[in-house]
Formats: structure tokens, C-alpha cells, sequence
């Protein structure tokens, strides 16, 4: 299946936080091809392994490597059955602006066709236009009986927005749940490519659930595998109108690769060395703190995790017209996959902070992001 | 002085390599090993000795006592290159926008100095002059000539710290910046030069400032008995109209504290310390939960399956500016409450 | 009587050994971890495939922690956990050393509408602030008695005792379960969840389950909420700091549905409870709650309907005395 095919069926699919399973099982059928082992973690995570060729005389276990994007949606969920229609609270954070006389997907018992009803223009008064609707104010409709509203839908059950994906000029599409689905796109190009390349890590693709309400997904399945080193793959603000340039990355630039306390210096310089020598285009980003991704909560799992991240160009990020160029995602796929492959034993002793061989004899001082280990004299 | 040499050192958070190069320097000679995890996290340990060494309060032994104290330090980060050669920046910590303006600053490895220069007095309006100007529209001019020249010195994703020199201040204090927590890191410095009857780790933290990031991997690391954290502590005990609390004063003695925002302090190790601060006639006061913020010890008391914490701090006003201000008397005292209270916890903890 | 017991967050030591002593008898092994948790271990009997199951209840109450005395001995606080100003004034507190205080608030500069919380202090009727009765760092809670007005009661903290108390009575009334079962009365919920990050860690159950008080939509022009007293226990599938596990809240439901428990579905916008933390434990525990509808949550007079409470211990046995299927 083509990237955009594929990301097609990702971006229909439906699945906000914690109601992930349709994706899931896409996930699943695509990385089965690439990988060697699959399993679910309790919380509905997806870890693929593509084992590393290590030499077979090695006695230590390979390193791992772990790549991830999160399938979950931002959505709404129903809070209470009035007069046949549903009211509802969002899960994850949408702009309320953007939800007026938008169609839904009602999963109850059935899925159902639904509408976030608006008063028409004529029957409003000119300060009434003016106010932002609150999301207390507002609906979804699906055209049927309060009894039968009562019989199919309950109190909890999911709404995702209804939209198909279109293509745009160019190599542009748009669409909904591109945050984050079109990053697992990339995962699987990486995997793909990678079946072309000798590595010598265990790469683990990793489809975590529940980024958009608290990264939850990450937080466990990076304490499950303790990974080397963590790459999250999300999507960030592409240049687009009214907006600061600040880290905005051109869509069909390649990419965004992310600095600040977030991220390990020396997996920085490693993915920029391997971006430079294929020639893939990408601009440096810098966060001061929180990058409001996956990447933040890997970082600090169990005894710390050495983490990257890339930023995905999106313009319109939690709208249901997430708008990206496939170029993008194409080459972050290949970056992935040569980043995996250029991990190797001398990267993993200078993150462990071994002290490498040539550098015993005449030791840099405050080397950047050296970690070292000694026995001092006392 | 070391902590003059600290207070000069500059490390933002997620990026304390010169101030670990230093700290690495003071203590390599005195304890057992040291390592830097993979956060940056400078561990320390230091092996039991005395005659009969201390137990685990679990069946582990002997008894772990982690002592953490941050490198890390509010500043800058530089994020865009505007096409007239200066810079934006973004604040990597809680820094009060209105302290940044008109002041200098350094950039980067190279230490490229940088000025937050704001519009002129004389071209304000009445109204302008009465707003807070944000962070986010204040740039800063490192004198290039073009966006290119600029790049050409500073890279996106450079740090940057204020340039304040530390020295003697008035009657016994001293001022400098980043004294949160270089503070922390002198005292504990200072510890690490003695013998406790238990495995003392000496912690030296990254990334305080940002979420006591580096604290949490290095407690889930160790897996300490017991923690106690280093802190230079917020005090606001300038004259008040109101009689409120000060959170803390400078010159009242070392701050214990009973909780904060982001922990509410093991009542037998509070105990243990005002015992001893009573017992060895050291003024001590109380850190209460009256402002915002926390250290690396909410992050610690909860790591694993939870460890008893306490926080001992060195009052310290203006934290989080470009300079701010302690007493060395505090600064000894508590020193020397820690290491009175130390070799107490040998005999463990009393039941909860 | 464990809703009038002393415990605000972080001083849970006399509400801890009133529960400790309703539970050591139902219990086989009963031990308090570093943070102060009480975790009570009933031992799994008969058929496989058994599960570790966390219940998890927690012991302290909101409030308040004083930050000064001045100089007329009136005293200036900070909250523990969630206090509300707007609810203090004309209410007392009480120290753990019995000492009653009111809640005052400054006149000058403040209305009646919009009280803050650094705009009040507490009386204790002192004549001025030598050789107080309270020091700087002293912890009270809301002081009123318990209440029953018949099906319905009030009390200062139903939040949470009123789960421990259905999680008392659910170890008394669960004769035996396949299940290896961790009652957990936990501590400092109210700041922020850290009595069951830790104890989570430390129990490392395979599925979770708070008990904890929810908000209702019953009332006078409330927020839309589709929860009432005394319409049964709402099994939760979403408040604001987690979405339950799908398999959990179903089996919670087929619980109820098979027992003929009555039950509510609840859908929370402020709040969250322990099993927010339980859920991302380690690798990540399947964690749902069982809640108490509660009127004026966070208030020193919170209401439950006792059927409600009744029929949660109902649901909890049932769903405890067979096995848990997730999917």
C-alpha cells in the first residue's frame, strides 16, 4: 500500500483516547510484513520488533532503539441525553470554534451520522453572532427519536468527527487525525526501508495509545522496554497564516529536529549527521521546556532514556482539516530507517559514557554530552 | 570560593556541563565513585564507614541516603533568527518578564554577549509605559548587522545566561546569579567531605527548573532509604504592609520544610531536624506551602514505591532574576545541620 | 467514626489507625509503606486464573496548612488540595491538637463574591500571637459532624471516607475471591495522586480500581451531568485526568447488569481520582473506578444516598468473586 493510501486508512479510521482498537488492528497488519514480533500491552499500545543481525558471538544483549507515533484522535464523548439530543464534553483539546456544523460519528451501539447543530444567521441577533458558542451550548443531532437515542447511545460513548481525506496541489492532502497517525505513515516507510539496510540495534516500532490526554501510552510502553534510545515522531506547526515563524517548518521542507532539555544532545547531532550526509532537508527547532509530546514523558521513564524528536510539519493541528505534504513524510521514513542503521556500538558506549578508547589518552574536557563513569582515588 | 565559582558557572537547564565539569573537580577526590547518567545527573557515592554501619529501613543493606541538590539555572534559549539580526528567545524555567528587560546576557559556548534592549523612554506613550511587556515580543541584540551575520554567531536551540558577576553584598551576604541551587551544590559539596555510618549518594541534578526532570530518573536509579534535598529557598522579606507570611527570611536560619507545592515533607525526618537544630542551638525556620513551587524532592518522595523526603534550604531572595542574594552565615548553618542530623538517621526511622 | 476523624493530606496518622483497626481482622497481612499507605492483602482462593486486583480508597481529606502567624495571633493558610474559598467563610477547622478555628476574611479590598483564599485567615480567639496554641506548618481540617438525615447523610468528608468505608465493607462482606486482592487506603490524593503512585509501584497489580466520590447534575440549575443520588454507583469512563480501561468498565457493567446492581454511567469534566495514577504505573495497569455520587464535593458538608454506597459494595463483591475478563 502507497503512504498516502495508507494514511488515508489511518485518518478514516476512528479512535480518540482510549478507544483506539480500529487503529489498532491497522496498526497491527502493518507492521506484521517488517517485523519480527508483535505484542499489545495492557493499555493497547503496539510494540513490533525488527530484530537487529547482531555478531553471534556477542554475549551482551543488542541495544534497542525504540520509534513511535500515537494513534489516538482528539474527540468529543457524550455526557447526557437531553430531549434526543446529545450533549458532550471533548477529549484531548479542540478549539470550540471549529466544531459548529461539523458531522460526527456517534459509536454506540451502532455508529451513527450526526450533526453539531447551529442556529441559522437569520434568527440571531448581531451581539449573539459576535460570542463564541461554549461547549456546554452545544449538540450533536442524529435525526432520530429521544427513545431511540436512548436505546442506541450511552452516557461515555465516543464522537469523532466525520471527514474524509481529500487530496490538495501538489504533494498536499488534507484531513482529520493526521495528529498523530501520519507519524506511524513514517514508521512503517522506516520499517519498510530498513528491510533494505544491515542494523545491528533491535528496532522497536512502537503505536501508543492516549498521547492527547496526558501521554500515557508512552509513559508505559517505555517503561515496558526500557529502550537506548527514544525517537517520538509527532506533528508540530508548519508555516501557515496569522501564525509566528517561530519553529514553523515549510511544509515539503522535510523536517523539524527538535533541541532543549528535552533532548539528548548527542542523539541530536547523531540524527543531523545522518540527515546531512543523505542530503534530507530539515531545520533545526529549539523548545525551552515541554515539547508537548511523547519525547517528554520517555525521556524521564525509569532511570532516564536518551530521546529525540522529530517535528512533522501540519498545518491546522486539531482541526479536521490537518493539511501536510507527503514529501514530509517520506523522508522522515528514511531517515528513520538510516538513523536505526547507523546505530552501533561505538554510539551505544558514548551515550553509556564509557569512555571510548581514543579519548582515555588525552580526555576533552566538558565534552558535549559525554556521560562518564569512574571509580575515583581516594 | 566555591560557590563563587558555581554562581559564575552557567547552566541552563539541559545544559549543565560546565558546572558538572566543576563540581566533578571538587568532590572526584572524595568519593568511592561518581558517575553521569544519561540525563546528566552528576551521582556520586560515597560507601558506608563507622564502626557499626546503619541498616536498611527495608532488608536491604546498608541504609542509601540520596542528598540531591540542582546544577540547573532559569536563562534563555534561543529560537529564531529575525531578519534584522536579532534574536527571540524563550524563557526555559519561571522567569518574571519584567525583570528581563535592559539587561545583559550570554550566549551560547562562545559566551556571545547580547543586550534586551526596550524602546526609549522619551518614544513611550503614557499607556505603553504602564504595560508588561511579554517575553515573547523582546529580542536580543547581539550587535550583528543581518539575520545571516547572526546565524553566523548564534544557533537556534543556543542557551543563554545573565551575565552577573558574583561578590560580596552588604553585611555577611553575598549576590550572584543562579544561587538557586548553587547553593544546594556548594552545601552538599561540603557534606561529601565526611564519613556517615551509611551509603551516602550525593546527587548533583539536572533540569530542576523545567519539571525536577533530572531528580525523578536518578530516584527511580538509586533507590534511596531516605532523601534530602539542597535548596536555595524563596523568600520574600521585604517590608510588607500587610503582616503576611515571608515564606522565608535571610538571616533566620536554615529553612525546613513542612511542605511545598509539590510535597508535603516526611513528618519523622522534619522531626529529626528541628531535634537537631534545638539540640545544637542553629536557628532554623519553617518552609511552608505559602507561594507556588516545588523542588526535586516532589519528584523524589514519589519515585518507586515512595521515599521519605525533606527539603533544607538557604533562604534566598530574588531567585529566578538575574541576581539574587544569601547570607553565609545560613549557608554554614546549614552545613552544619545537615551534618549534625545525618549520622542520626543510623539509628533509623520510628514507625509511620 | 471514620468521616469526623482528623487527617487533611500528608497527616493521615489517626484516620489510618481507625481504618487499621477495622480491617485487621479481614485482612491477612495489613502493612503501612514508606509514604504512609495502608495496604491490606487478602490472599486469593480457589480457581485460576487469578488476577492482582488494587482497590484503592484514599484516606485524606482537603485542608488547610497555616503559613503565619501575625502579630494579633490571627492566622494566615494555604490549602491542601482543592479548597475553595468561597466555601470557608463562616466555617471552622480543627487541628490535630483539637483546636477549633474560624474562618475569617479581610474586609478591606475584599467582596463578598469573590473571596480568596490570601485574603482570609483563621480565629482561634487568641488575644494576640505569643505562645500560640498553633505553630507555622500546623494542619487542619473542616470541622462539622457527621449527619444522618435517613436514606441520605452529610458529612465534612465524605470525600473520601465514605470509600473507605465501602471498601471496609467490601472486605467484610467478600467471603472469598479468586482473586489476590490489595486494598489500598492510600494518602495526599488530594495534592495530587501521590499515595497511589507510589503504592501502585509497589502492589504492581495487573487491574485497578479507585473508589471515590463523583459529582452529580442533581441539583438546582447544575451543570449538565447525567449523575443523581441515589440512582445506584457510577462506574466511570472518563473524568478530567484519565478514560477508564474499556475492559474494566465493562466488567464493571456486566457486574452490575448480572446482580441487578443499579448503576449510573458518569462522564466527569473537573476532577480525576487515584486510579489516574494506578493507570500508568510501570508498564501500565487496566484501571477503573467505582464512584459515589456526592453532592457538594469538596465542601466541609458533602452528601451521599447510603443505597448508593450499599449497592457499590455490591457491585465491588460481585465483581471480585469471579474471574475478570479485560477484552
Amino acid at each position: 500500500m502507497s503512504a498516502k493510501d495508507f494514511l488515508q486508512k489511518l485518518s478514516e479510521a476512528t479512535g480518540i483516547s482510549g478507544y483506539e482498537h480500529s487503529v489498532r488492528e491497522l496498526m497491527v497488519e502493518a507492521f506484521r510484513p517488517y517485523t519480527d514480533e508483535i505484542s499489545v500491552t495492557p493499555a493497547g499500545n503496539v510494540i513490533a520488533i525488527k530484530r537487529g543481525t547482531r555478531d553471534p558471538k556477542s554475549k551482551t544483549p543488542a541495544p534497542k532503539v525504540l520509534i513511535e507515533g500515537h494513534m489516538d484522535e482528539i474527540g468529543l464523548m457524550v455526557t447526557d441525553i437531553e430531549r434526543g439530543l446529545l450533549r458532550f464534553t471533548q477529549v484531548g483539546g479542540f478549539d470550540v470554534r471549529v466544531l459548529l456544523a461539523q458531522e460526527v460519528i456517534v459509536h454506540g451501539k451502532q455508529p451513527l451520522r450526526g450533526i453539531i447543530g447551529s442556529r441559522p444567521p437569520h434568527v440571531l441577533t448581531d451581539a449573539e453572532r459576535e460570542k463564541v458558542i461554549p461547549m456546554p451550548d452545544l449538540f450533536v443531532d442524529v435525526g432520530v427519536p429521544e427513545d431511540k437515542v436512548r436505546d442506541l447511545v450511552s452516557i461515555g460513548d465516543p464522537i469523532t468527527l466525520a471527514r474524509q481525506m481529500i487530496s490538495l496541489k501538489g504533494n498536499l492532502v488534507a484531513g482529520k487525525a493526521f495528529d498523530d497517525r501520519c507519524a506511524l505513515v513514517s514508521v512503517v516507510e522506516a520499517l519498510k526501508h530498513l528491510a533494505t539496510l544491515k542494523h545491528s540495534w533491535d528496532v522497536y516500532a512502537v503505536a501508543n495509545v492516549q498521547e492527547e490526554v496526558g501521554l500515557y501510552g508512552a509513559m508505559t510502553s517505555t517503561f515496558k522496554i526500557n529502550p537506548d534510545v527514544a525517537i517520538a515522531l509527532d506533528v508540530s506547526h508548519a508555516d501557515q497564516p496569522n501564525s509566528t515563524e517561530v519553529n514553523a517548518v515549510p511544509l515539503g521542507d522535510g523536517m523539524g529536529l527538535a533541541m532543549g532539555p528535552n533532548i539528548h544532545p548527542l542523539v541530536h547531532k547523531k540524527l543531523i549527521e545522518v540527515a546531512n550526509a543523505n542530503e534530507i532537508p530539515f531545520k533545526v527547532t529549539a523548545y525551552a521546556g515541554a515539547t508537548g509530546t511523547n519525547a517528554w514523558a520517555m525521556q524521564v521513564v525509569q532511570a532516564g532514556i536518551p530521546t529525540g524528536l522529530i517535528d512533522i510539519p501540519l498545518r491546522y493541528m486539531h482541526t479536521s482539516v490537518e493539511t501536510l505534504n507527503l514529501n514530509d513524510l517520506e523522508r522522515i521514513g528514511r531517515l528513520m530507517a538510516l538513523f536505526c542503521a547507523a546505530l552501533d556500538e561505538k554510539f551505544f558506549k558514548e551515550l553509556r559514557g564509557d569512555q571510548i578508547e581514543s579519548e582515555k589518552e588525552n580526555p576533552k574536557k566538558g565534552r558535549e554530552g559525554g556521560r562518564r563513569r569512574k571509580k575515583a582515588k581516594r | 570560593m566555591l560557590l563563587e565559582k558555581l554562581s559564575n558557572a552557567r547552566g541552563v537547564s539541559g545544559n549543565e556541563n560546565e558546572v558538572r565539569e566543576i563540581l566533578i573537580d571538587a568532590i572526584k577526590d572524595r568519593v568511592t565513585e561518581y558517575r553521569v547518567d544519561t540525563l546528566g545527573n552528576l551521582i556520586a557515592l560515597k560507601k558506608a564507614k563507622g564502626a557499626r554501619p546503619s541498616t536498611a529501613l527495608r532488608t536491604r543493606a546498608p541504609l542509601r541516603v540520596m542528598l540531591a541538590a540542582h546544577m540547573d539555572e532559569v536563562g534563555l534559549l534561543i529560537v529564531h533568527h529575525d531578519s534584522n539580526g536579532h534574536l527571540r528567545f524563550a524563557k526555559v524555567g519561571s522567569i518574571d518578564d519584567r525583570v528581563l528587560l535592559s539587561k545583559v546576557v550570554l550566549i551560547g559556548n562562545d559566551k556571545i554577549p547580547g543586550v534586551i534592549g526596550v524602546k526609549p523612554i522619551h518614544l513611550l506613550k503614557q499607556r505603553e509605559r504602564e504595560q508588561v511587556i511579554d517575553a515573547d515580543s523582546l529580542t536580543i541584540d547581539i550587535g550583528a548587522s543581518s539575520k545571516e551575520n547572526a546565524q553566523g554567531a548564534v544557533k537556534v536551540g543556543d542557551y543563554a545566561t545573565f551575565a552577573t558577576e558574583f561578590s560580596k553584598f552588604g553585611d555577611g551576604l553575598v549576590k550572584g546569579k543562579a544561587l538557586d541551587d548553587r547553593v544546594g551544590c556548594a552545601v552538599l559539596v561540603e557534606i561529601l567531605k565526611r564519613d556517615f555510618p551509611f551509603d551516602l549518594y550525593g546527587v548533583f541534578t539536572v533540569q530542576e527548573e523545567v519539571g525536577a526532570r533530572g531528580a525523578r530518573v536518578a530516584a527511580h536509579a538509586i533507590a534511596p532509604d531516605v532523601a534530602f534535598v539542597l535548596e536555595g529557598a524563596t523568600c520574600d522579606d521585604s517590608p510588607k504592609k500587610k503582616d503576611v507570611s515571608p515564606v522565608t527570611r535571610v538571616g533566620a536560619g536554615p529553612a525546613i520544610t513542612v511542605a511545598d507545592s509539590s510535597m508535603i515533607a516526611d513528618r519523622r525526618l522534619v522531626q529529626l531536624l528541628v531535634a537537631t537544630a534545638q539540640e545544637q542551638r542553629i536557628p532554623f525556620q519553617f518552609r511552608v506551602p505559602s507561594v507556588r513551587g516545588g523542588t526535586d524532592a516532589g519528584r523524589i518522595h514519589i519515585a518507586r514505591d515512595g521515599i521519605p523526603s525533606a527539603v533544607v534550604s538557604v533562604a534566598t531572595r530574588y531567585i529566578h532574576s538575574p541576581v539574587s542574594v544569601l547570607s553565609l552565615r545560613e549557608f554554614e548553618n546549614v552545613i552544619a545541620l545537615m551534618n549534625k542530623a545525618l549520622p542520626k538517621l543510623a539509628k533509623g526511622l520510628p514507625d509511620l | 467514626m471514620i468521616a469526623e476523624a482528623y487527617g487533611p493530606s500528608g497527616h493521615e496518622h489517626i484516620i489510618r489507625e481507625v481504618i487499621r483497626d477495622e480491617i485487621k481482622s479481614l485482612a491477612d497481612e495489613v502493612r503501612v509503606d514508606a509514604l504512609g499507605n495502608l495496604i491490606a492483602h487478602r490472599k486469593a482462593v480457589g480457581a485460576t486464573p487469578r488476577k492482582k486486583v488494587m482497590l484503592a480508597a484514599h484516606m485524606d481529606e482537603i485542608g488547610v496548612m497555616v503559613t503565619h502567624i501575625d502579630e494579633k495571633g490571627f492566622l494566615r493558610f494555604a490549602s491542601l488540595g482543592g479548597v475553595f474559598a468561597n466555601t470557608l467563610v463562616g466555617h471552622r477547622c480543627r487541628f490535630e491538637n483539637g483546636i477549633i478555628g474560624a474562618f475569617g476574611q479581610e474586609k478591606k479590598n475584599s467582596s463578598r463574591t469573590e473571596t480568596q483564599l490570601d485574603k482570609m485567615f483563621i480565629d482561634i480567639g487568641a488575644r494576640d500571637g505569643k505562645n500560640s496554641p498553633i505553630n507555622v506548618g500546623d494542619a487542619a481540617g473542616f470541622w462539622r459532624e457527621f449527619t444522618d438525615l435517613g436514606d441520605r447523610m452529610i458529612a465534612k468528608t465524605m470525600d473520601d471516607r465514605i470509600g473507605c468505608a465501602v471498601l471496609i465493607e467490601t472486605l467484610r462482606q467478600l467471603k472469598k475471591s479468586p482473586h489476590e486482592i490489595f486494598a489500598v487506603f492510600t494518602v495526599q490524593e488530594e495534592v495530587g495522586v501521590r499515595g497511589a503512585t507510589t503504592s501502585a509501584f509497589g502492589v504492581q497489580p495487573d487491574v485497578a480500581i479507585a473508589i471515590d466520590v463523583t459529582d452529580t447534575g442533581d441539583t438546582p440549575e447544575s451543570n449538565t451531568m447525567a449523575v443523581a443520588l441515589g440512582k445506584g454507583p457510577a462506574i466511570k469512563v472518563k473524568d478530567s485526568g484519565m478514560l477508564a480501561h474499556r475492559g474494566v468498565k465493562t466488567a464493571l457493567i456486566t457486574a452490575a447488569q448480572e446482580n441487578k446492581i443499579p448503576y449510573q454511567l458518569e462522564v466527569l469534566t473537573g476532577g480525576s481520582t487515584d486510579a489516574m495514577a494506578m493507570q500508568v504505573s510501570r508498564e501500565g495497569v487496566p484501571a477503573g473506578v467505582v464512584s459515589i455520587p456526592t453532592r457538594y464535593v469538596h465542601t466541609p458538608s458533602e452528601m451521599v444516598d447510603f443505597d448508593d454506597a450499599q449497592n457499590a459494595v455490591k457491585l465491588l463483591v460481585a465483581f471480585l468473586g469471579k474471574p475478570i475478563k479485560l477484552d
